[in-house]
């Protein structure tokens, strides 16, 4: 373990990527972060890295695509408007099975929106984004310390998987200095990539050449293809799941489903109702892709258990898959501001309330 | 006696896919010539665009990635920044380099990235039916300008070596032709002369070739070669526009 250091969030999540061995960063500014690109551009040079500011986060998309399609290790960091934009290059990205690493530190949306924390973007992250049968593999942190490890842990997860890595922050995790630090453990060698990395033929000292595509116009090899990628989101599902309890081993009347920086806010809230005599149960989604789906289940039907809650900083997203998990056998309601306030230990605590009576 | 005219190494031996009397073919064999000559098949990266071209992978035997339309430059970017060692070049038409994609090869051209643009105007699209193009000329009937290119409505033909031979940063910047066997001499050196200025790090350097594309103009093969000559190289006028200084 390295030593412990006050950061802000989003200077720690440019510093991460280069502690896991990542010295390839192309971005374009955007409130809430563009703290990584303006930190990175002073330190990329210090480590020999590369730092590009690119002329759009279209440009910037395909930037990091041709450059992780021949076999580096790259990452981008960006807000809402710039993830739409570059959720074209995400699709072709996904398609031709490069391993890229997409920080969003979500601001308020739709359209420009506001530049206060938001989780409006549940949706593009775990559903799509860009167009085609793909998911991203998304992660999404509850503090500084907890960002830096999901940073880390992105670039051997996008190798293993040869699949973009999303981290879903919301502005706070950005915006707060936390004291950190950056696990040696975590950092890694790139894997091998000769097999499909444009890389040069030399570079390979083979004379088998790749070819980095998305194209397949033969339906049966597309199909296929479309299988290929679904095993993959399969495995995720099977070996990538992360979640966290938080009063799970109590008797809760009360369950809630919570991340990111909201998620802190409700275990506030859970000490305060326990305090009141309401024990209240909350999970936790630490990947929203693969989501945890089985965990939540089980907590949603514990015997104790009369209702379930999705509390998010958008209008109710992510309670759709916490529906579907609990598949009818508890009411479940949702909570939820998206204007940029985060909602304060008191609302969270009404809104239960409510439901509990 | 041996054998006088082969098929390079760098040429896959595959059927084309490409109409009679398209330029595409012509233009890969010169740029697999090239890349024979110059020995570099295996440092070598080729970026396939969307459009006529983008299955061009399936006839060069070295490393080759396919772009969105349009991104070409900005997949080149990424690769040359992070891997300068390597030989890249992009291949686009005129839909997918001054349509779709003119904010990637402007900045990439400006910023003065080491790679090579082939560009192929043929002043229409050619993948999806013919329709028009920002080079497509005026008065020109096209699928979607049935009554002619409106210049009041759609403005008059980008000239692309001109517009990025206008930056300030050094580049390479010539336009060609490869309709003609003497045309064909004059663009091969240009492209080699690309490639050199690549392998030296000089600079970003262009090569647009003013092309055909019989099928959609719907004349046959010689006919194209005629009225490339009588209308497009008036416009579209053939030269080095830029040198590295
Ligand atoms: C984002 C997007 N928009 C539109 C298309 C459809 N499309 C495919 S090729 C093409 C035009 C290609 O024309 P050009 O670049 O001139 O090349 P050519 O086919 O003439 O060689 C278009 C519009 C696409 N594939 N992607
Ligand atoms: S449609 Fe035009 S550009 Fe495309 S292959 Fe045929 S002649 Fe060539």
């Amino acid at each position: 373990m390295g030593k412990k250091v006050l950061m802000k969030g989003n200077e720690a999540i440019g510093e991460a990527a280069i502690r896991a061995g990542c010295l390839n960063y192309f971005a374009y500014p955007i409130t809430p972060q563009s703290e990584v690109a303006e930190y990175l551009s002073r330190r990329m040079p210090e480590v020999g890295g590369v730092f590009l500011q690119g002329e759009s986060e279209v440009a910037v998309a395909y930037m990091l695509f041709g450059a992780s399609a021949c076999g580096e290790r790259v990452f981008t960091t960006s807000s809402s408007p710039g993830i739409s934009l570059m959720s074209e290059g995400i699709s072709y990205i996904a398609g031709a099975q490069c391993p890229v690493v997409f920080v969003n530190i979500i601001r308020g949306g739709p359209g420009l929106g506001g530049i206060l924390p938001s989780q409006g973007d549940y949706f593009q992250a775990t559903k799509g984004g860009g167009h085609g049968d793909y998911h991203l593999l998304v992660m999404a942190p509850a503090s500084v310390q907890e960002a830096v490890e999901m940073v880390m842990r992105a670039f051997p997860l996008a190798e293993k998987y040869r699949n973009p890595v999303m981290i879903l922050g919301d502005g706070l995790i950005g915006q707060m200095m936390e004291p950190v630090e950056f696990p040696d453990h975590l950092k890694t060698e790139p894997s091998n990539k000769d097999d499909w990395a444009t890389s040069g033929m030399d570079h390979r000292k083979s004379n088998k050449r790749n070819l980095v595509k998305s194209l397949y116009l033969d339906p049966k090899v597309l199909n296929d293809q479309n299988l290929l990628l679904k095993s993959k989101y399969d495995q995720m599902k099977r070996e990538e799941i992360l979640y966290e309890g938080y009063n799970t081993d109590a008797d809760y009347k009360v369950l809630i489903v919570s991340y990111g920086t909201m998620s802190r806010v409700c275990r506030t809230a859970i000490d305060l109702l326990k305090a009141q005599g309401l024990e209240v149960g909350m999970l936790r989604p630490q990947t929203l892709f693969p989501f945890p789906e089985k965990a939540v289940r089980d907590a949603a039907w514990k015997e104790s258990c009369k209702a379930v809650i999705s509390i998010e900083m958008s209008m109710g997203q992510m309670v759709e898959d916490v529906e579907r998990c609990v598949q009818g056998r508890r009411p479940v309601e949702w909570y939820g501001k998206c204007g940029g306030d985060v909602p304060t230990p008191e609302e969270v605590m009404d809104a239960v309330r409510k439901i509990e009576k | 006696m041996g054998k006088t005219f082969t098929r390079p190494k760098s040429l896959a031996e595959a059927h084309t896919h490409y109409c009679p009397g398209c330029t595409h073919g012509v233009i890969h064999r010169l740029i697999a010539e090239v890349i024979d000559e110059l020995g570099i098949s295996g440092k070598t990266v080729g970026i396939a665009p969307v459009g006529c071209a983008v299955l061009a992978y399936n006839y060069f035997t070295f490393d080759f990635q396919e772009a969105a339309h349009g991104r070409a430059p900005a997949m080149a970017t990424g690769i040359k920044r992070v891997r300068p060692d390597l030989m890249v070049f992009t291949y686009q038409g005129d839909g997918d380099l001054a349509s779709i994609g003119m904010g990637e090869i402007v900045h990439a051209a400006n910023r003065g990235e080491k790679f090579t643009t082939i560009f192929v105007n043929n002043t229409v699209y050619g993948m999806t039916g013919g329709q028009m193009a920002p080079t497509t000329m005026p008065g020109q009937k096209t699928t979607t300008s049935p009554f002619g290119r409106n210049v009041e409505d759609c403005g008059m033909p980008i000239k692309m070596a001109e517009l990025l031979s206008a930056l300030e940063t050094p580049g390479y910047i010539t336009r060609q032709t490869v309709i003609r066997p003497k045309y064909i001499v004059k663009a091969k050196k240009a492209i080699k002369k690309a490639f050199t200025y690549q392998m030296e790090n000089r600079c970003f350097s262009m090569v647009e070739l003013v092309s055909t594309c019989p099928t959609n103009w719907g004349m046959s093969p010689i006919d194209a070669v005629k009225w490339t000559e009588e209308k497009l190289l008036p416009y579209y006028k053939l030269g080095e526009y830029k040198e590295p200084v």
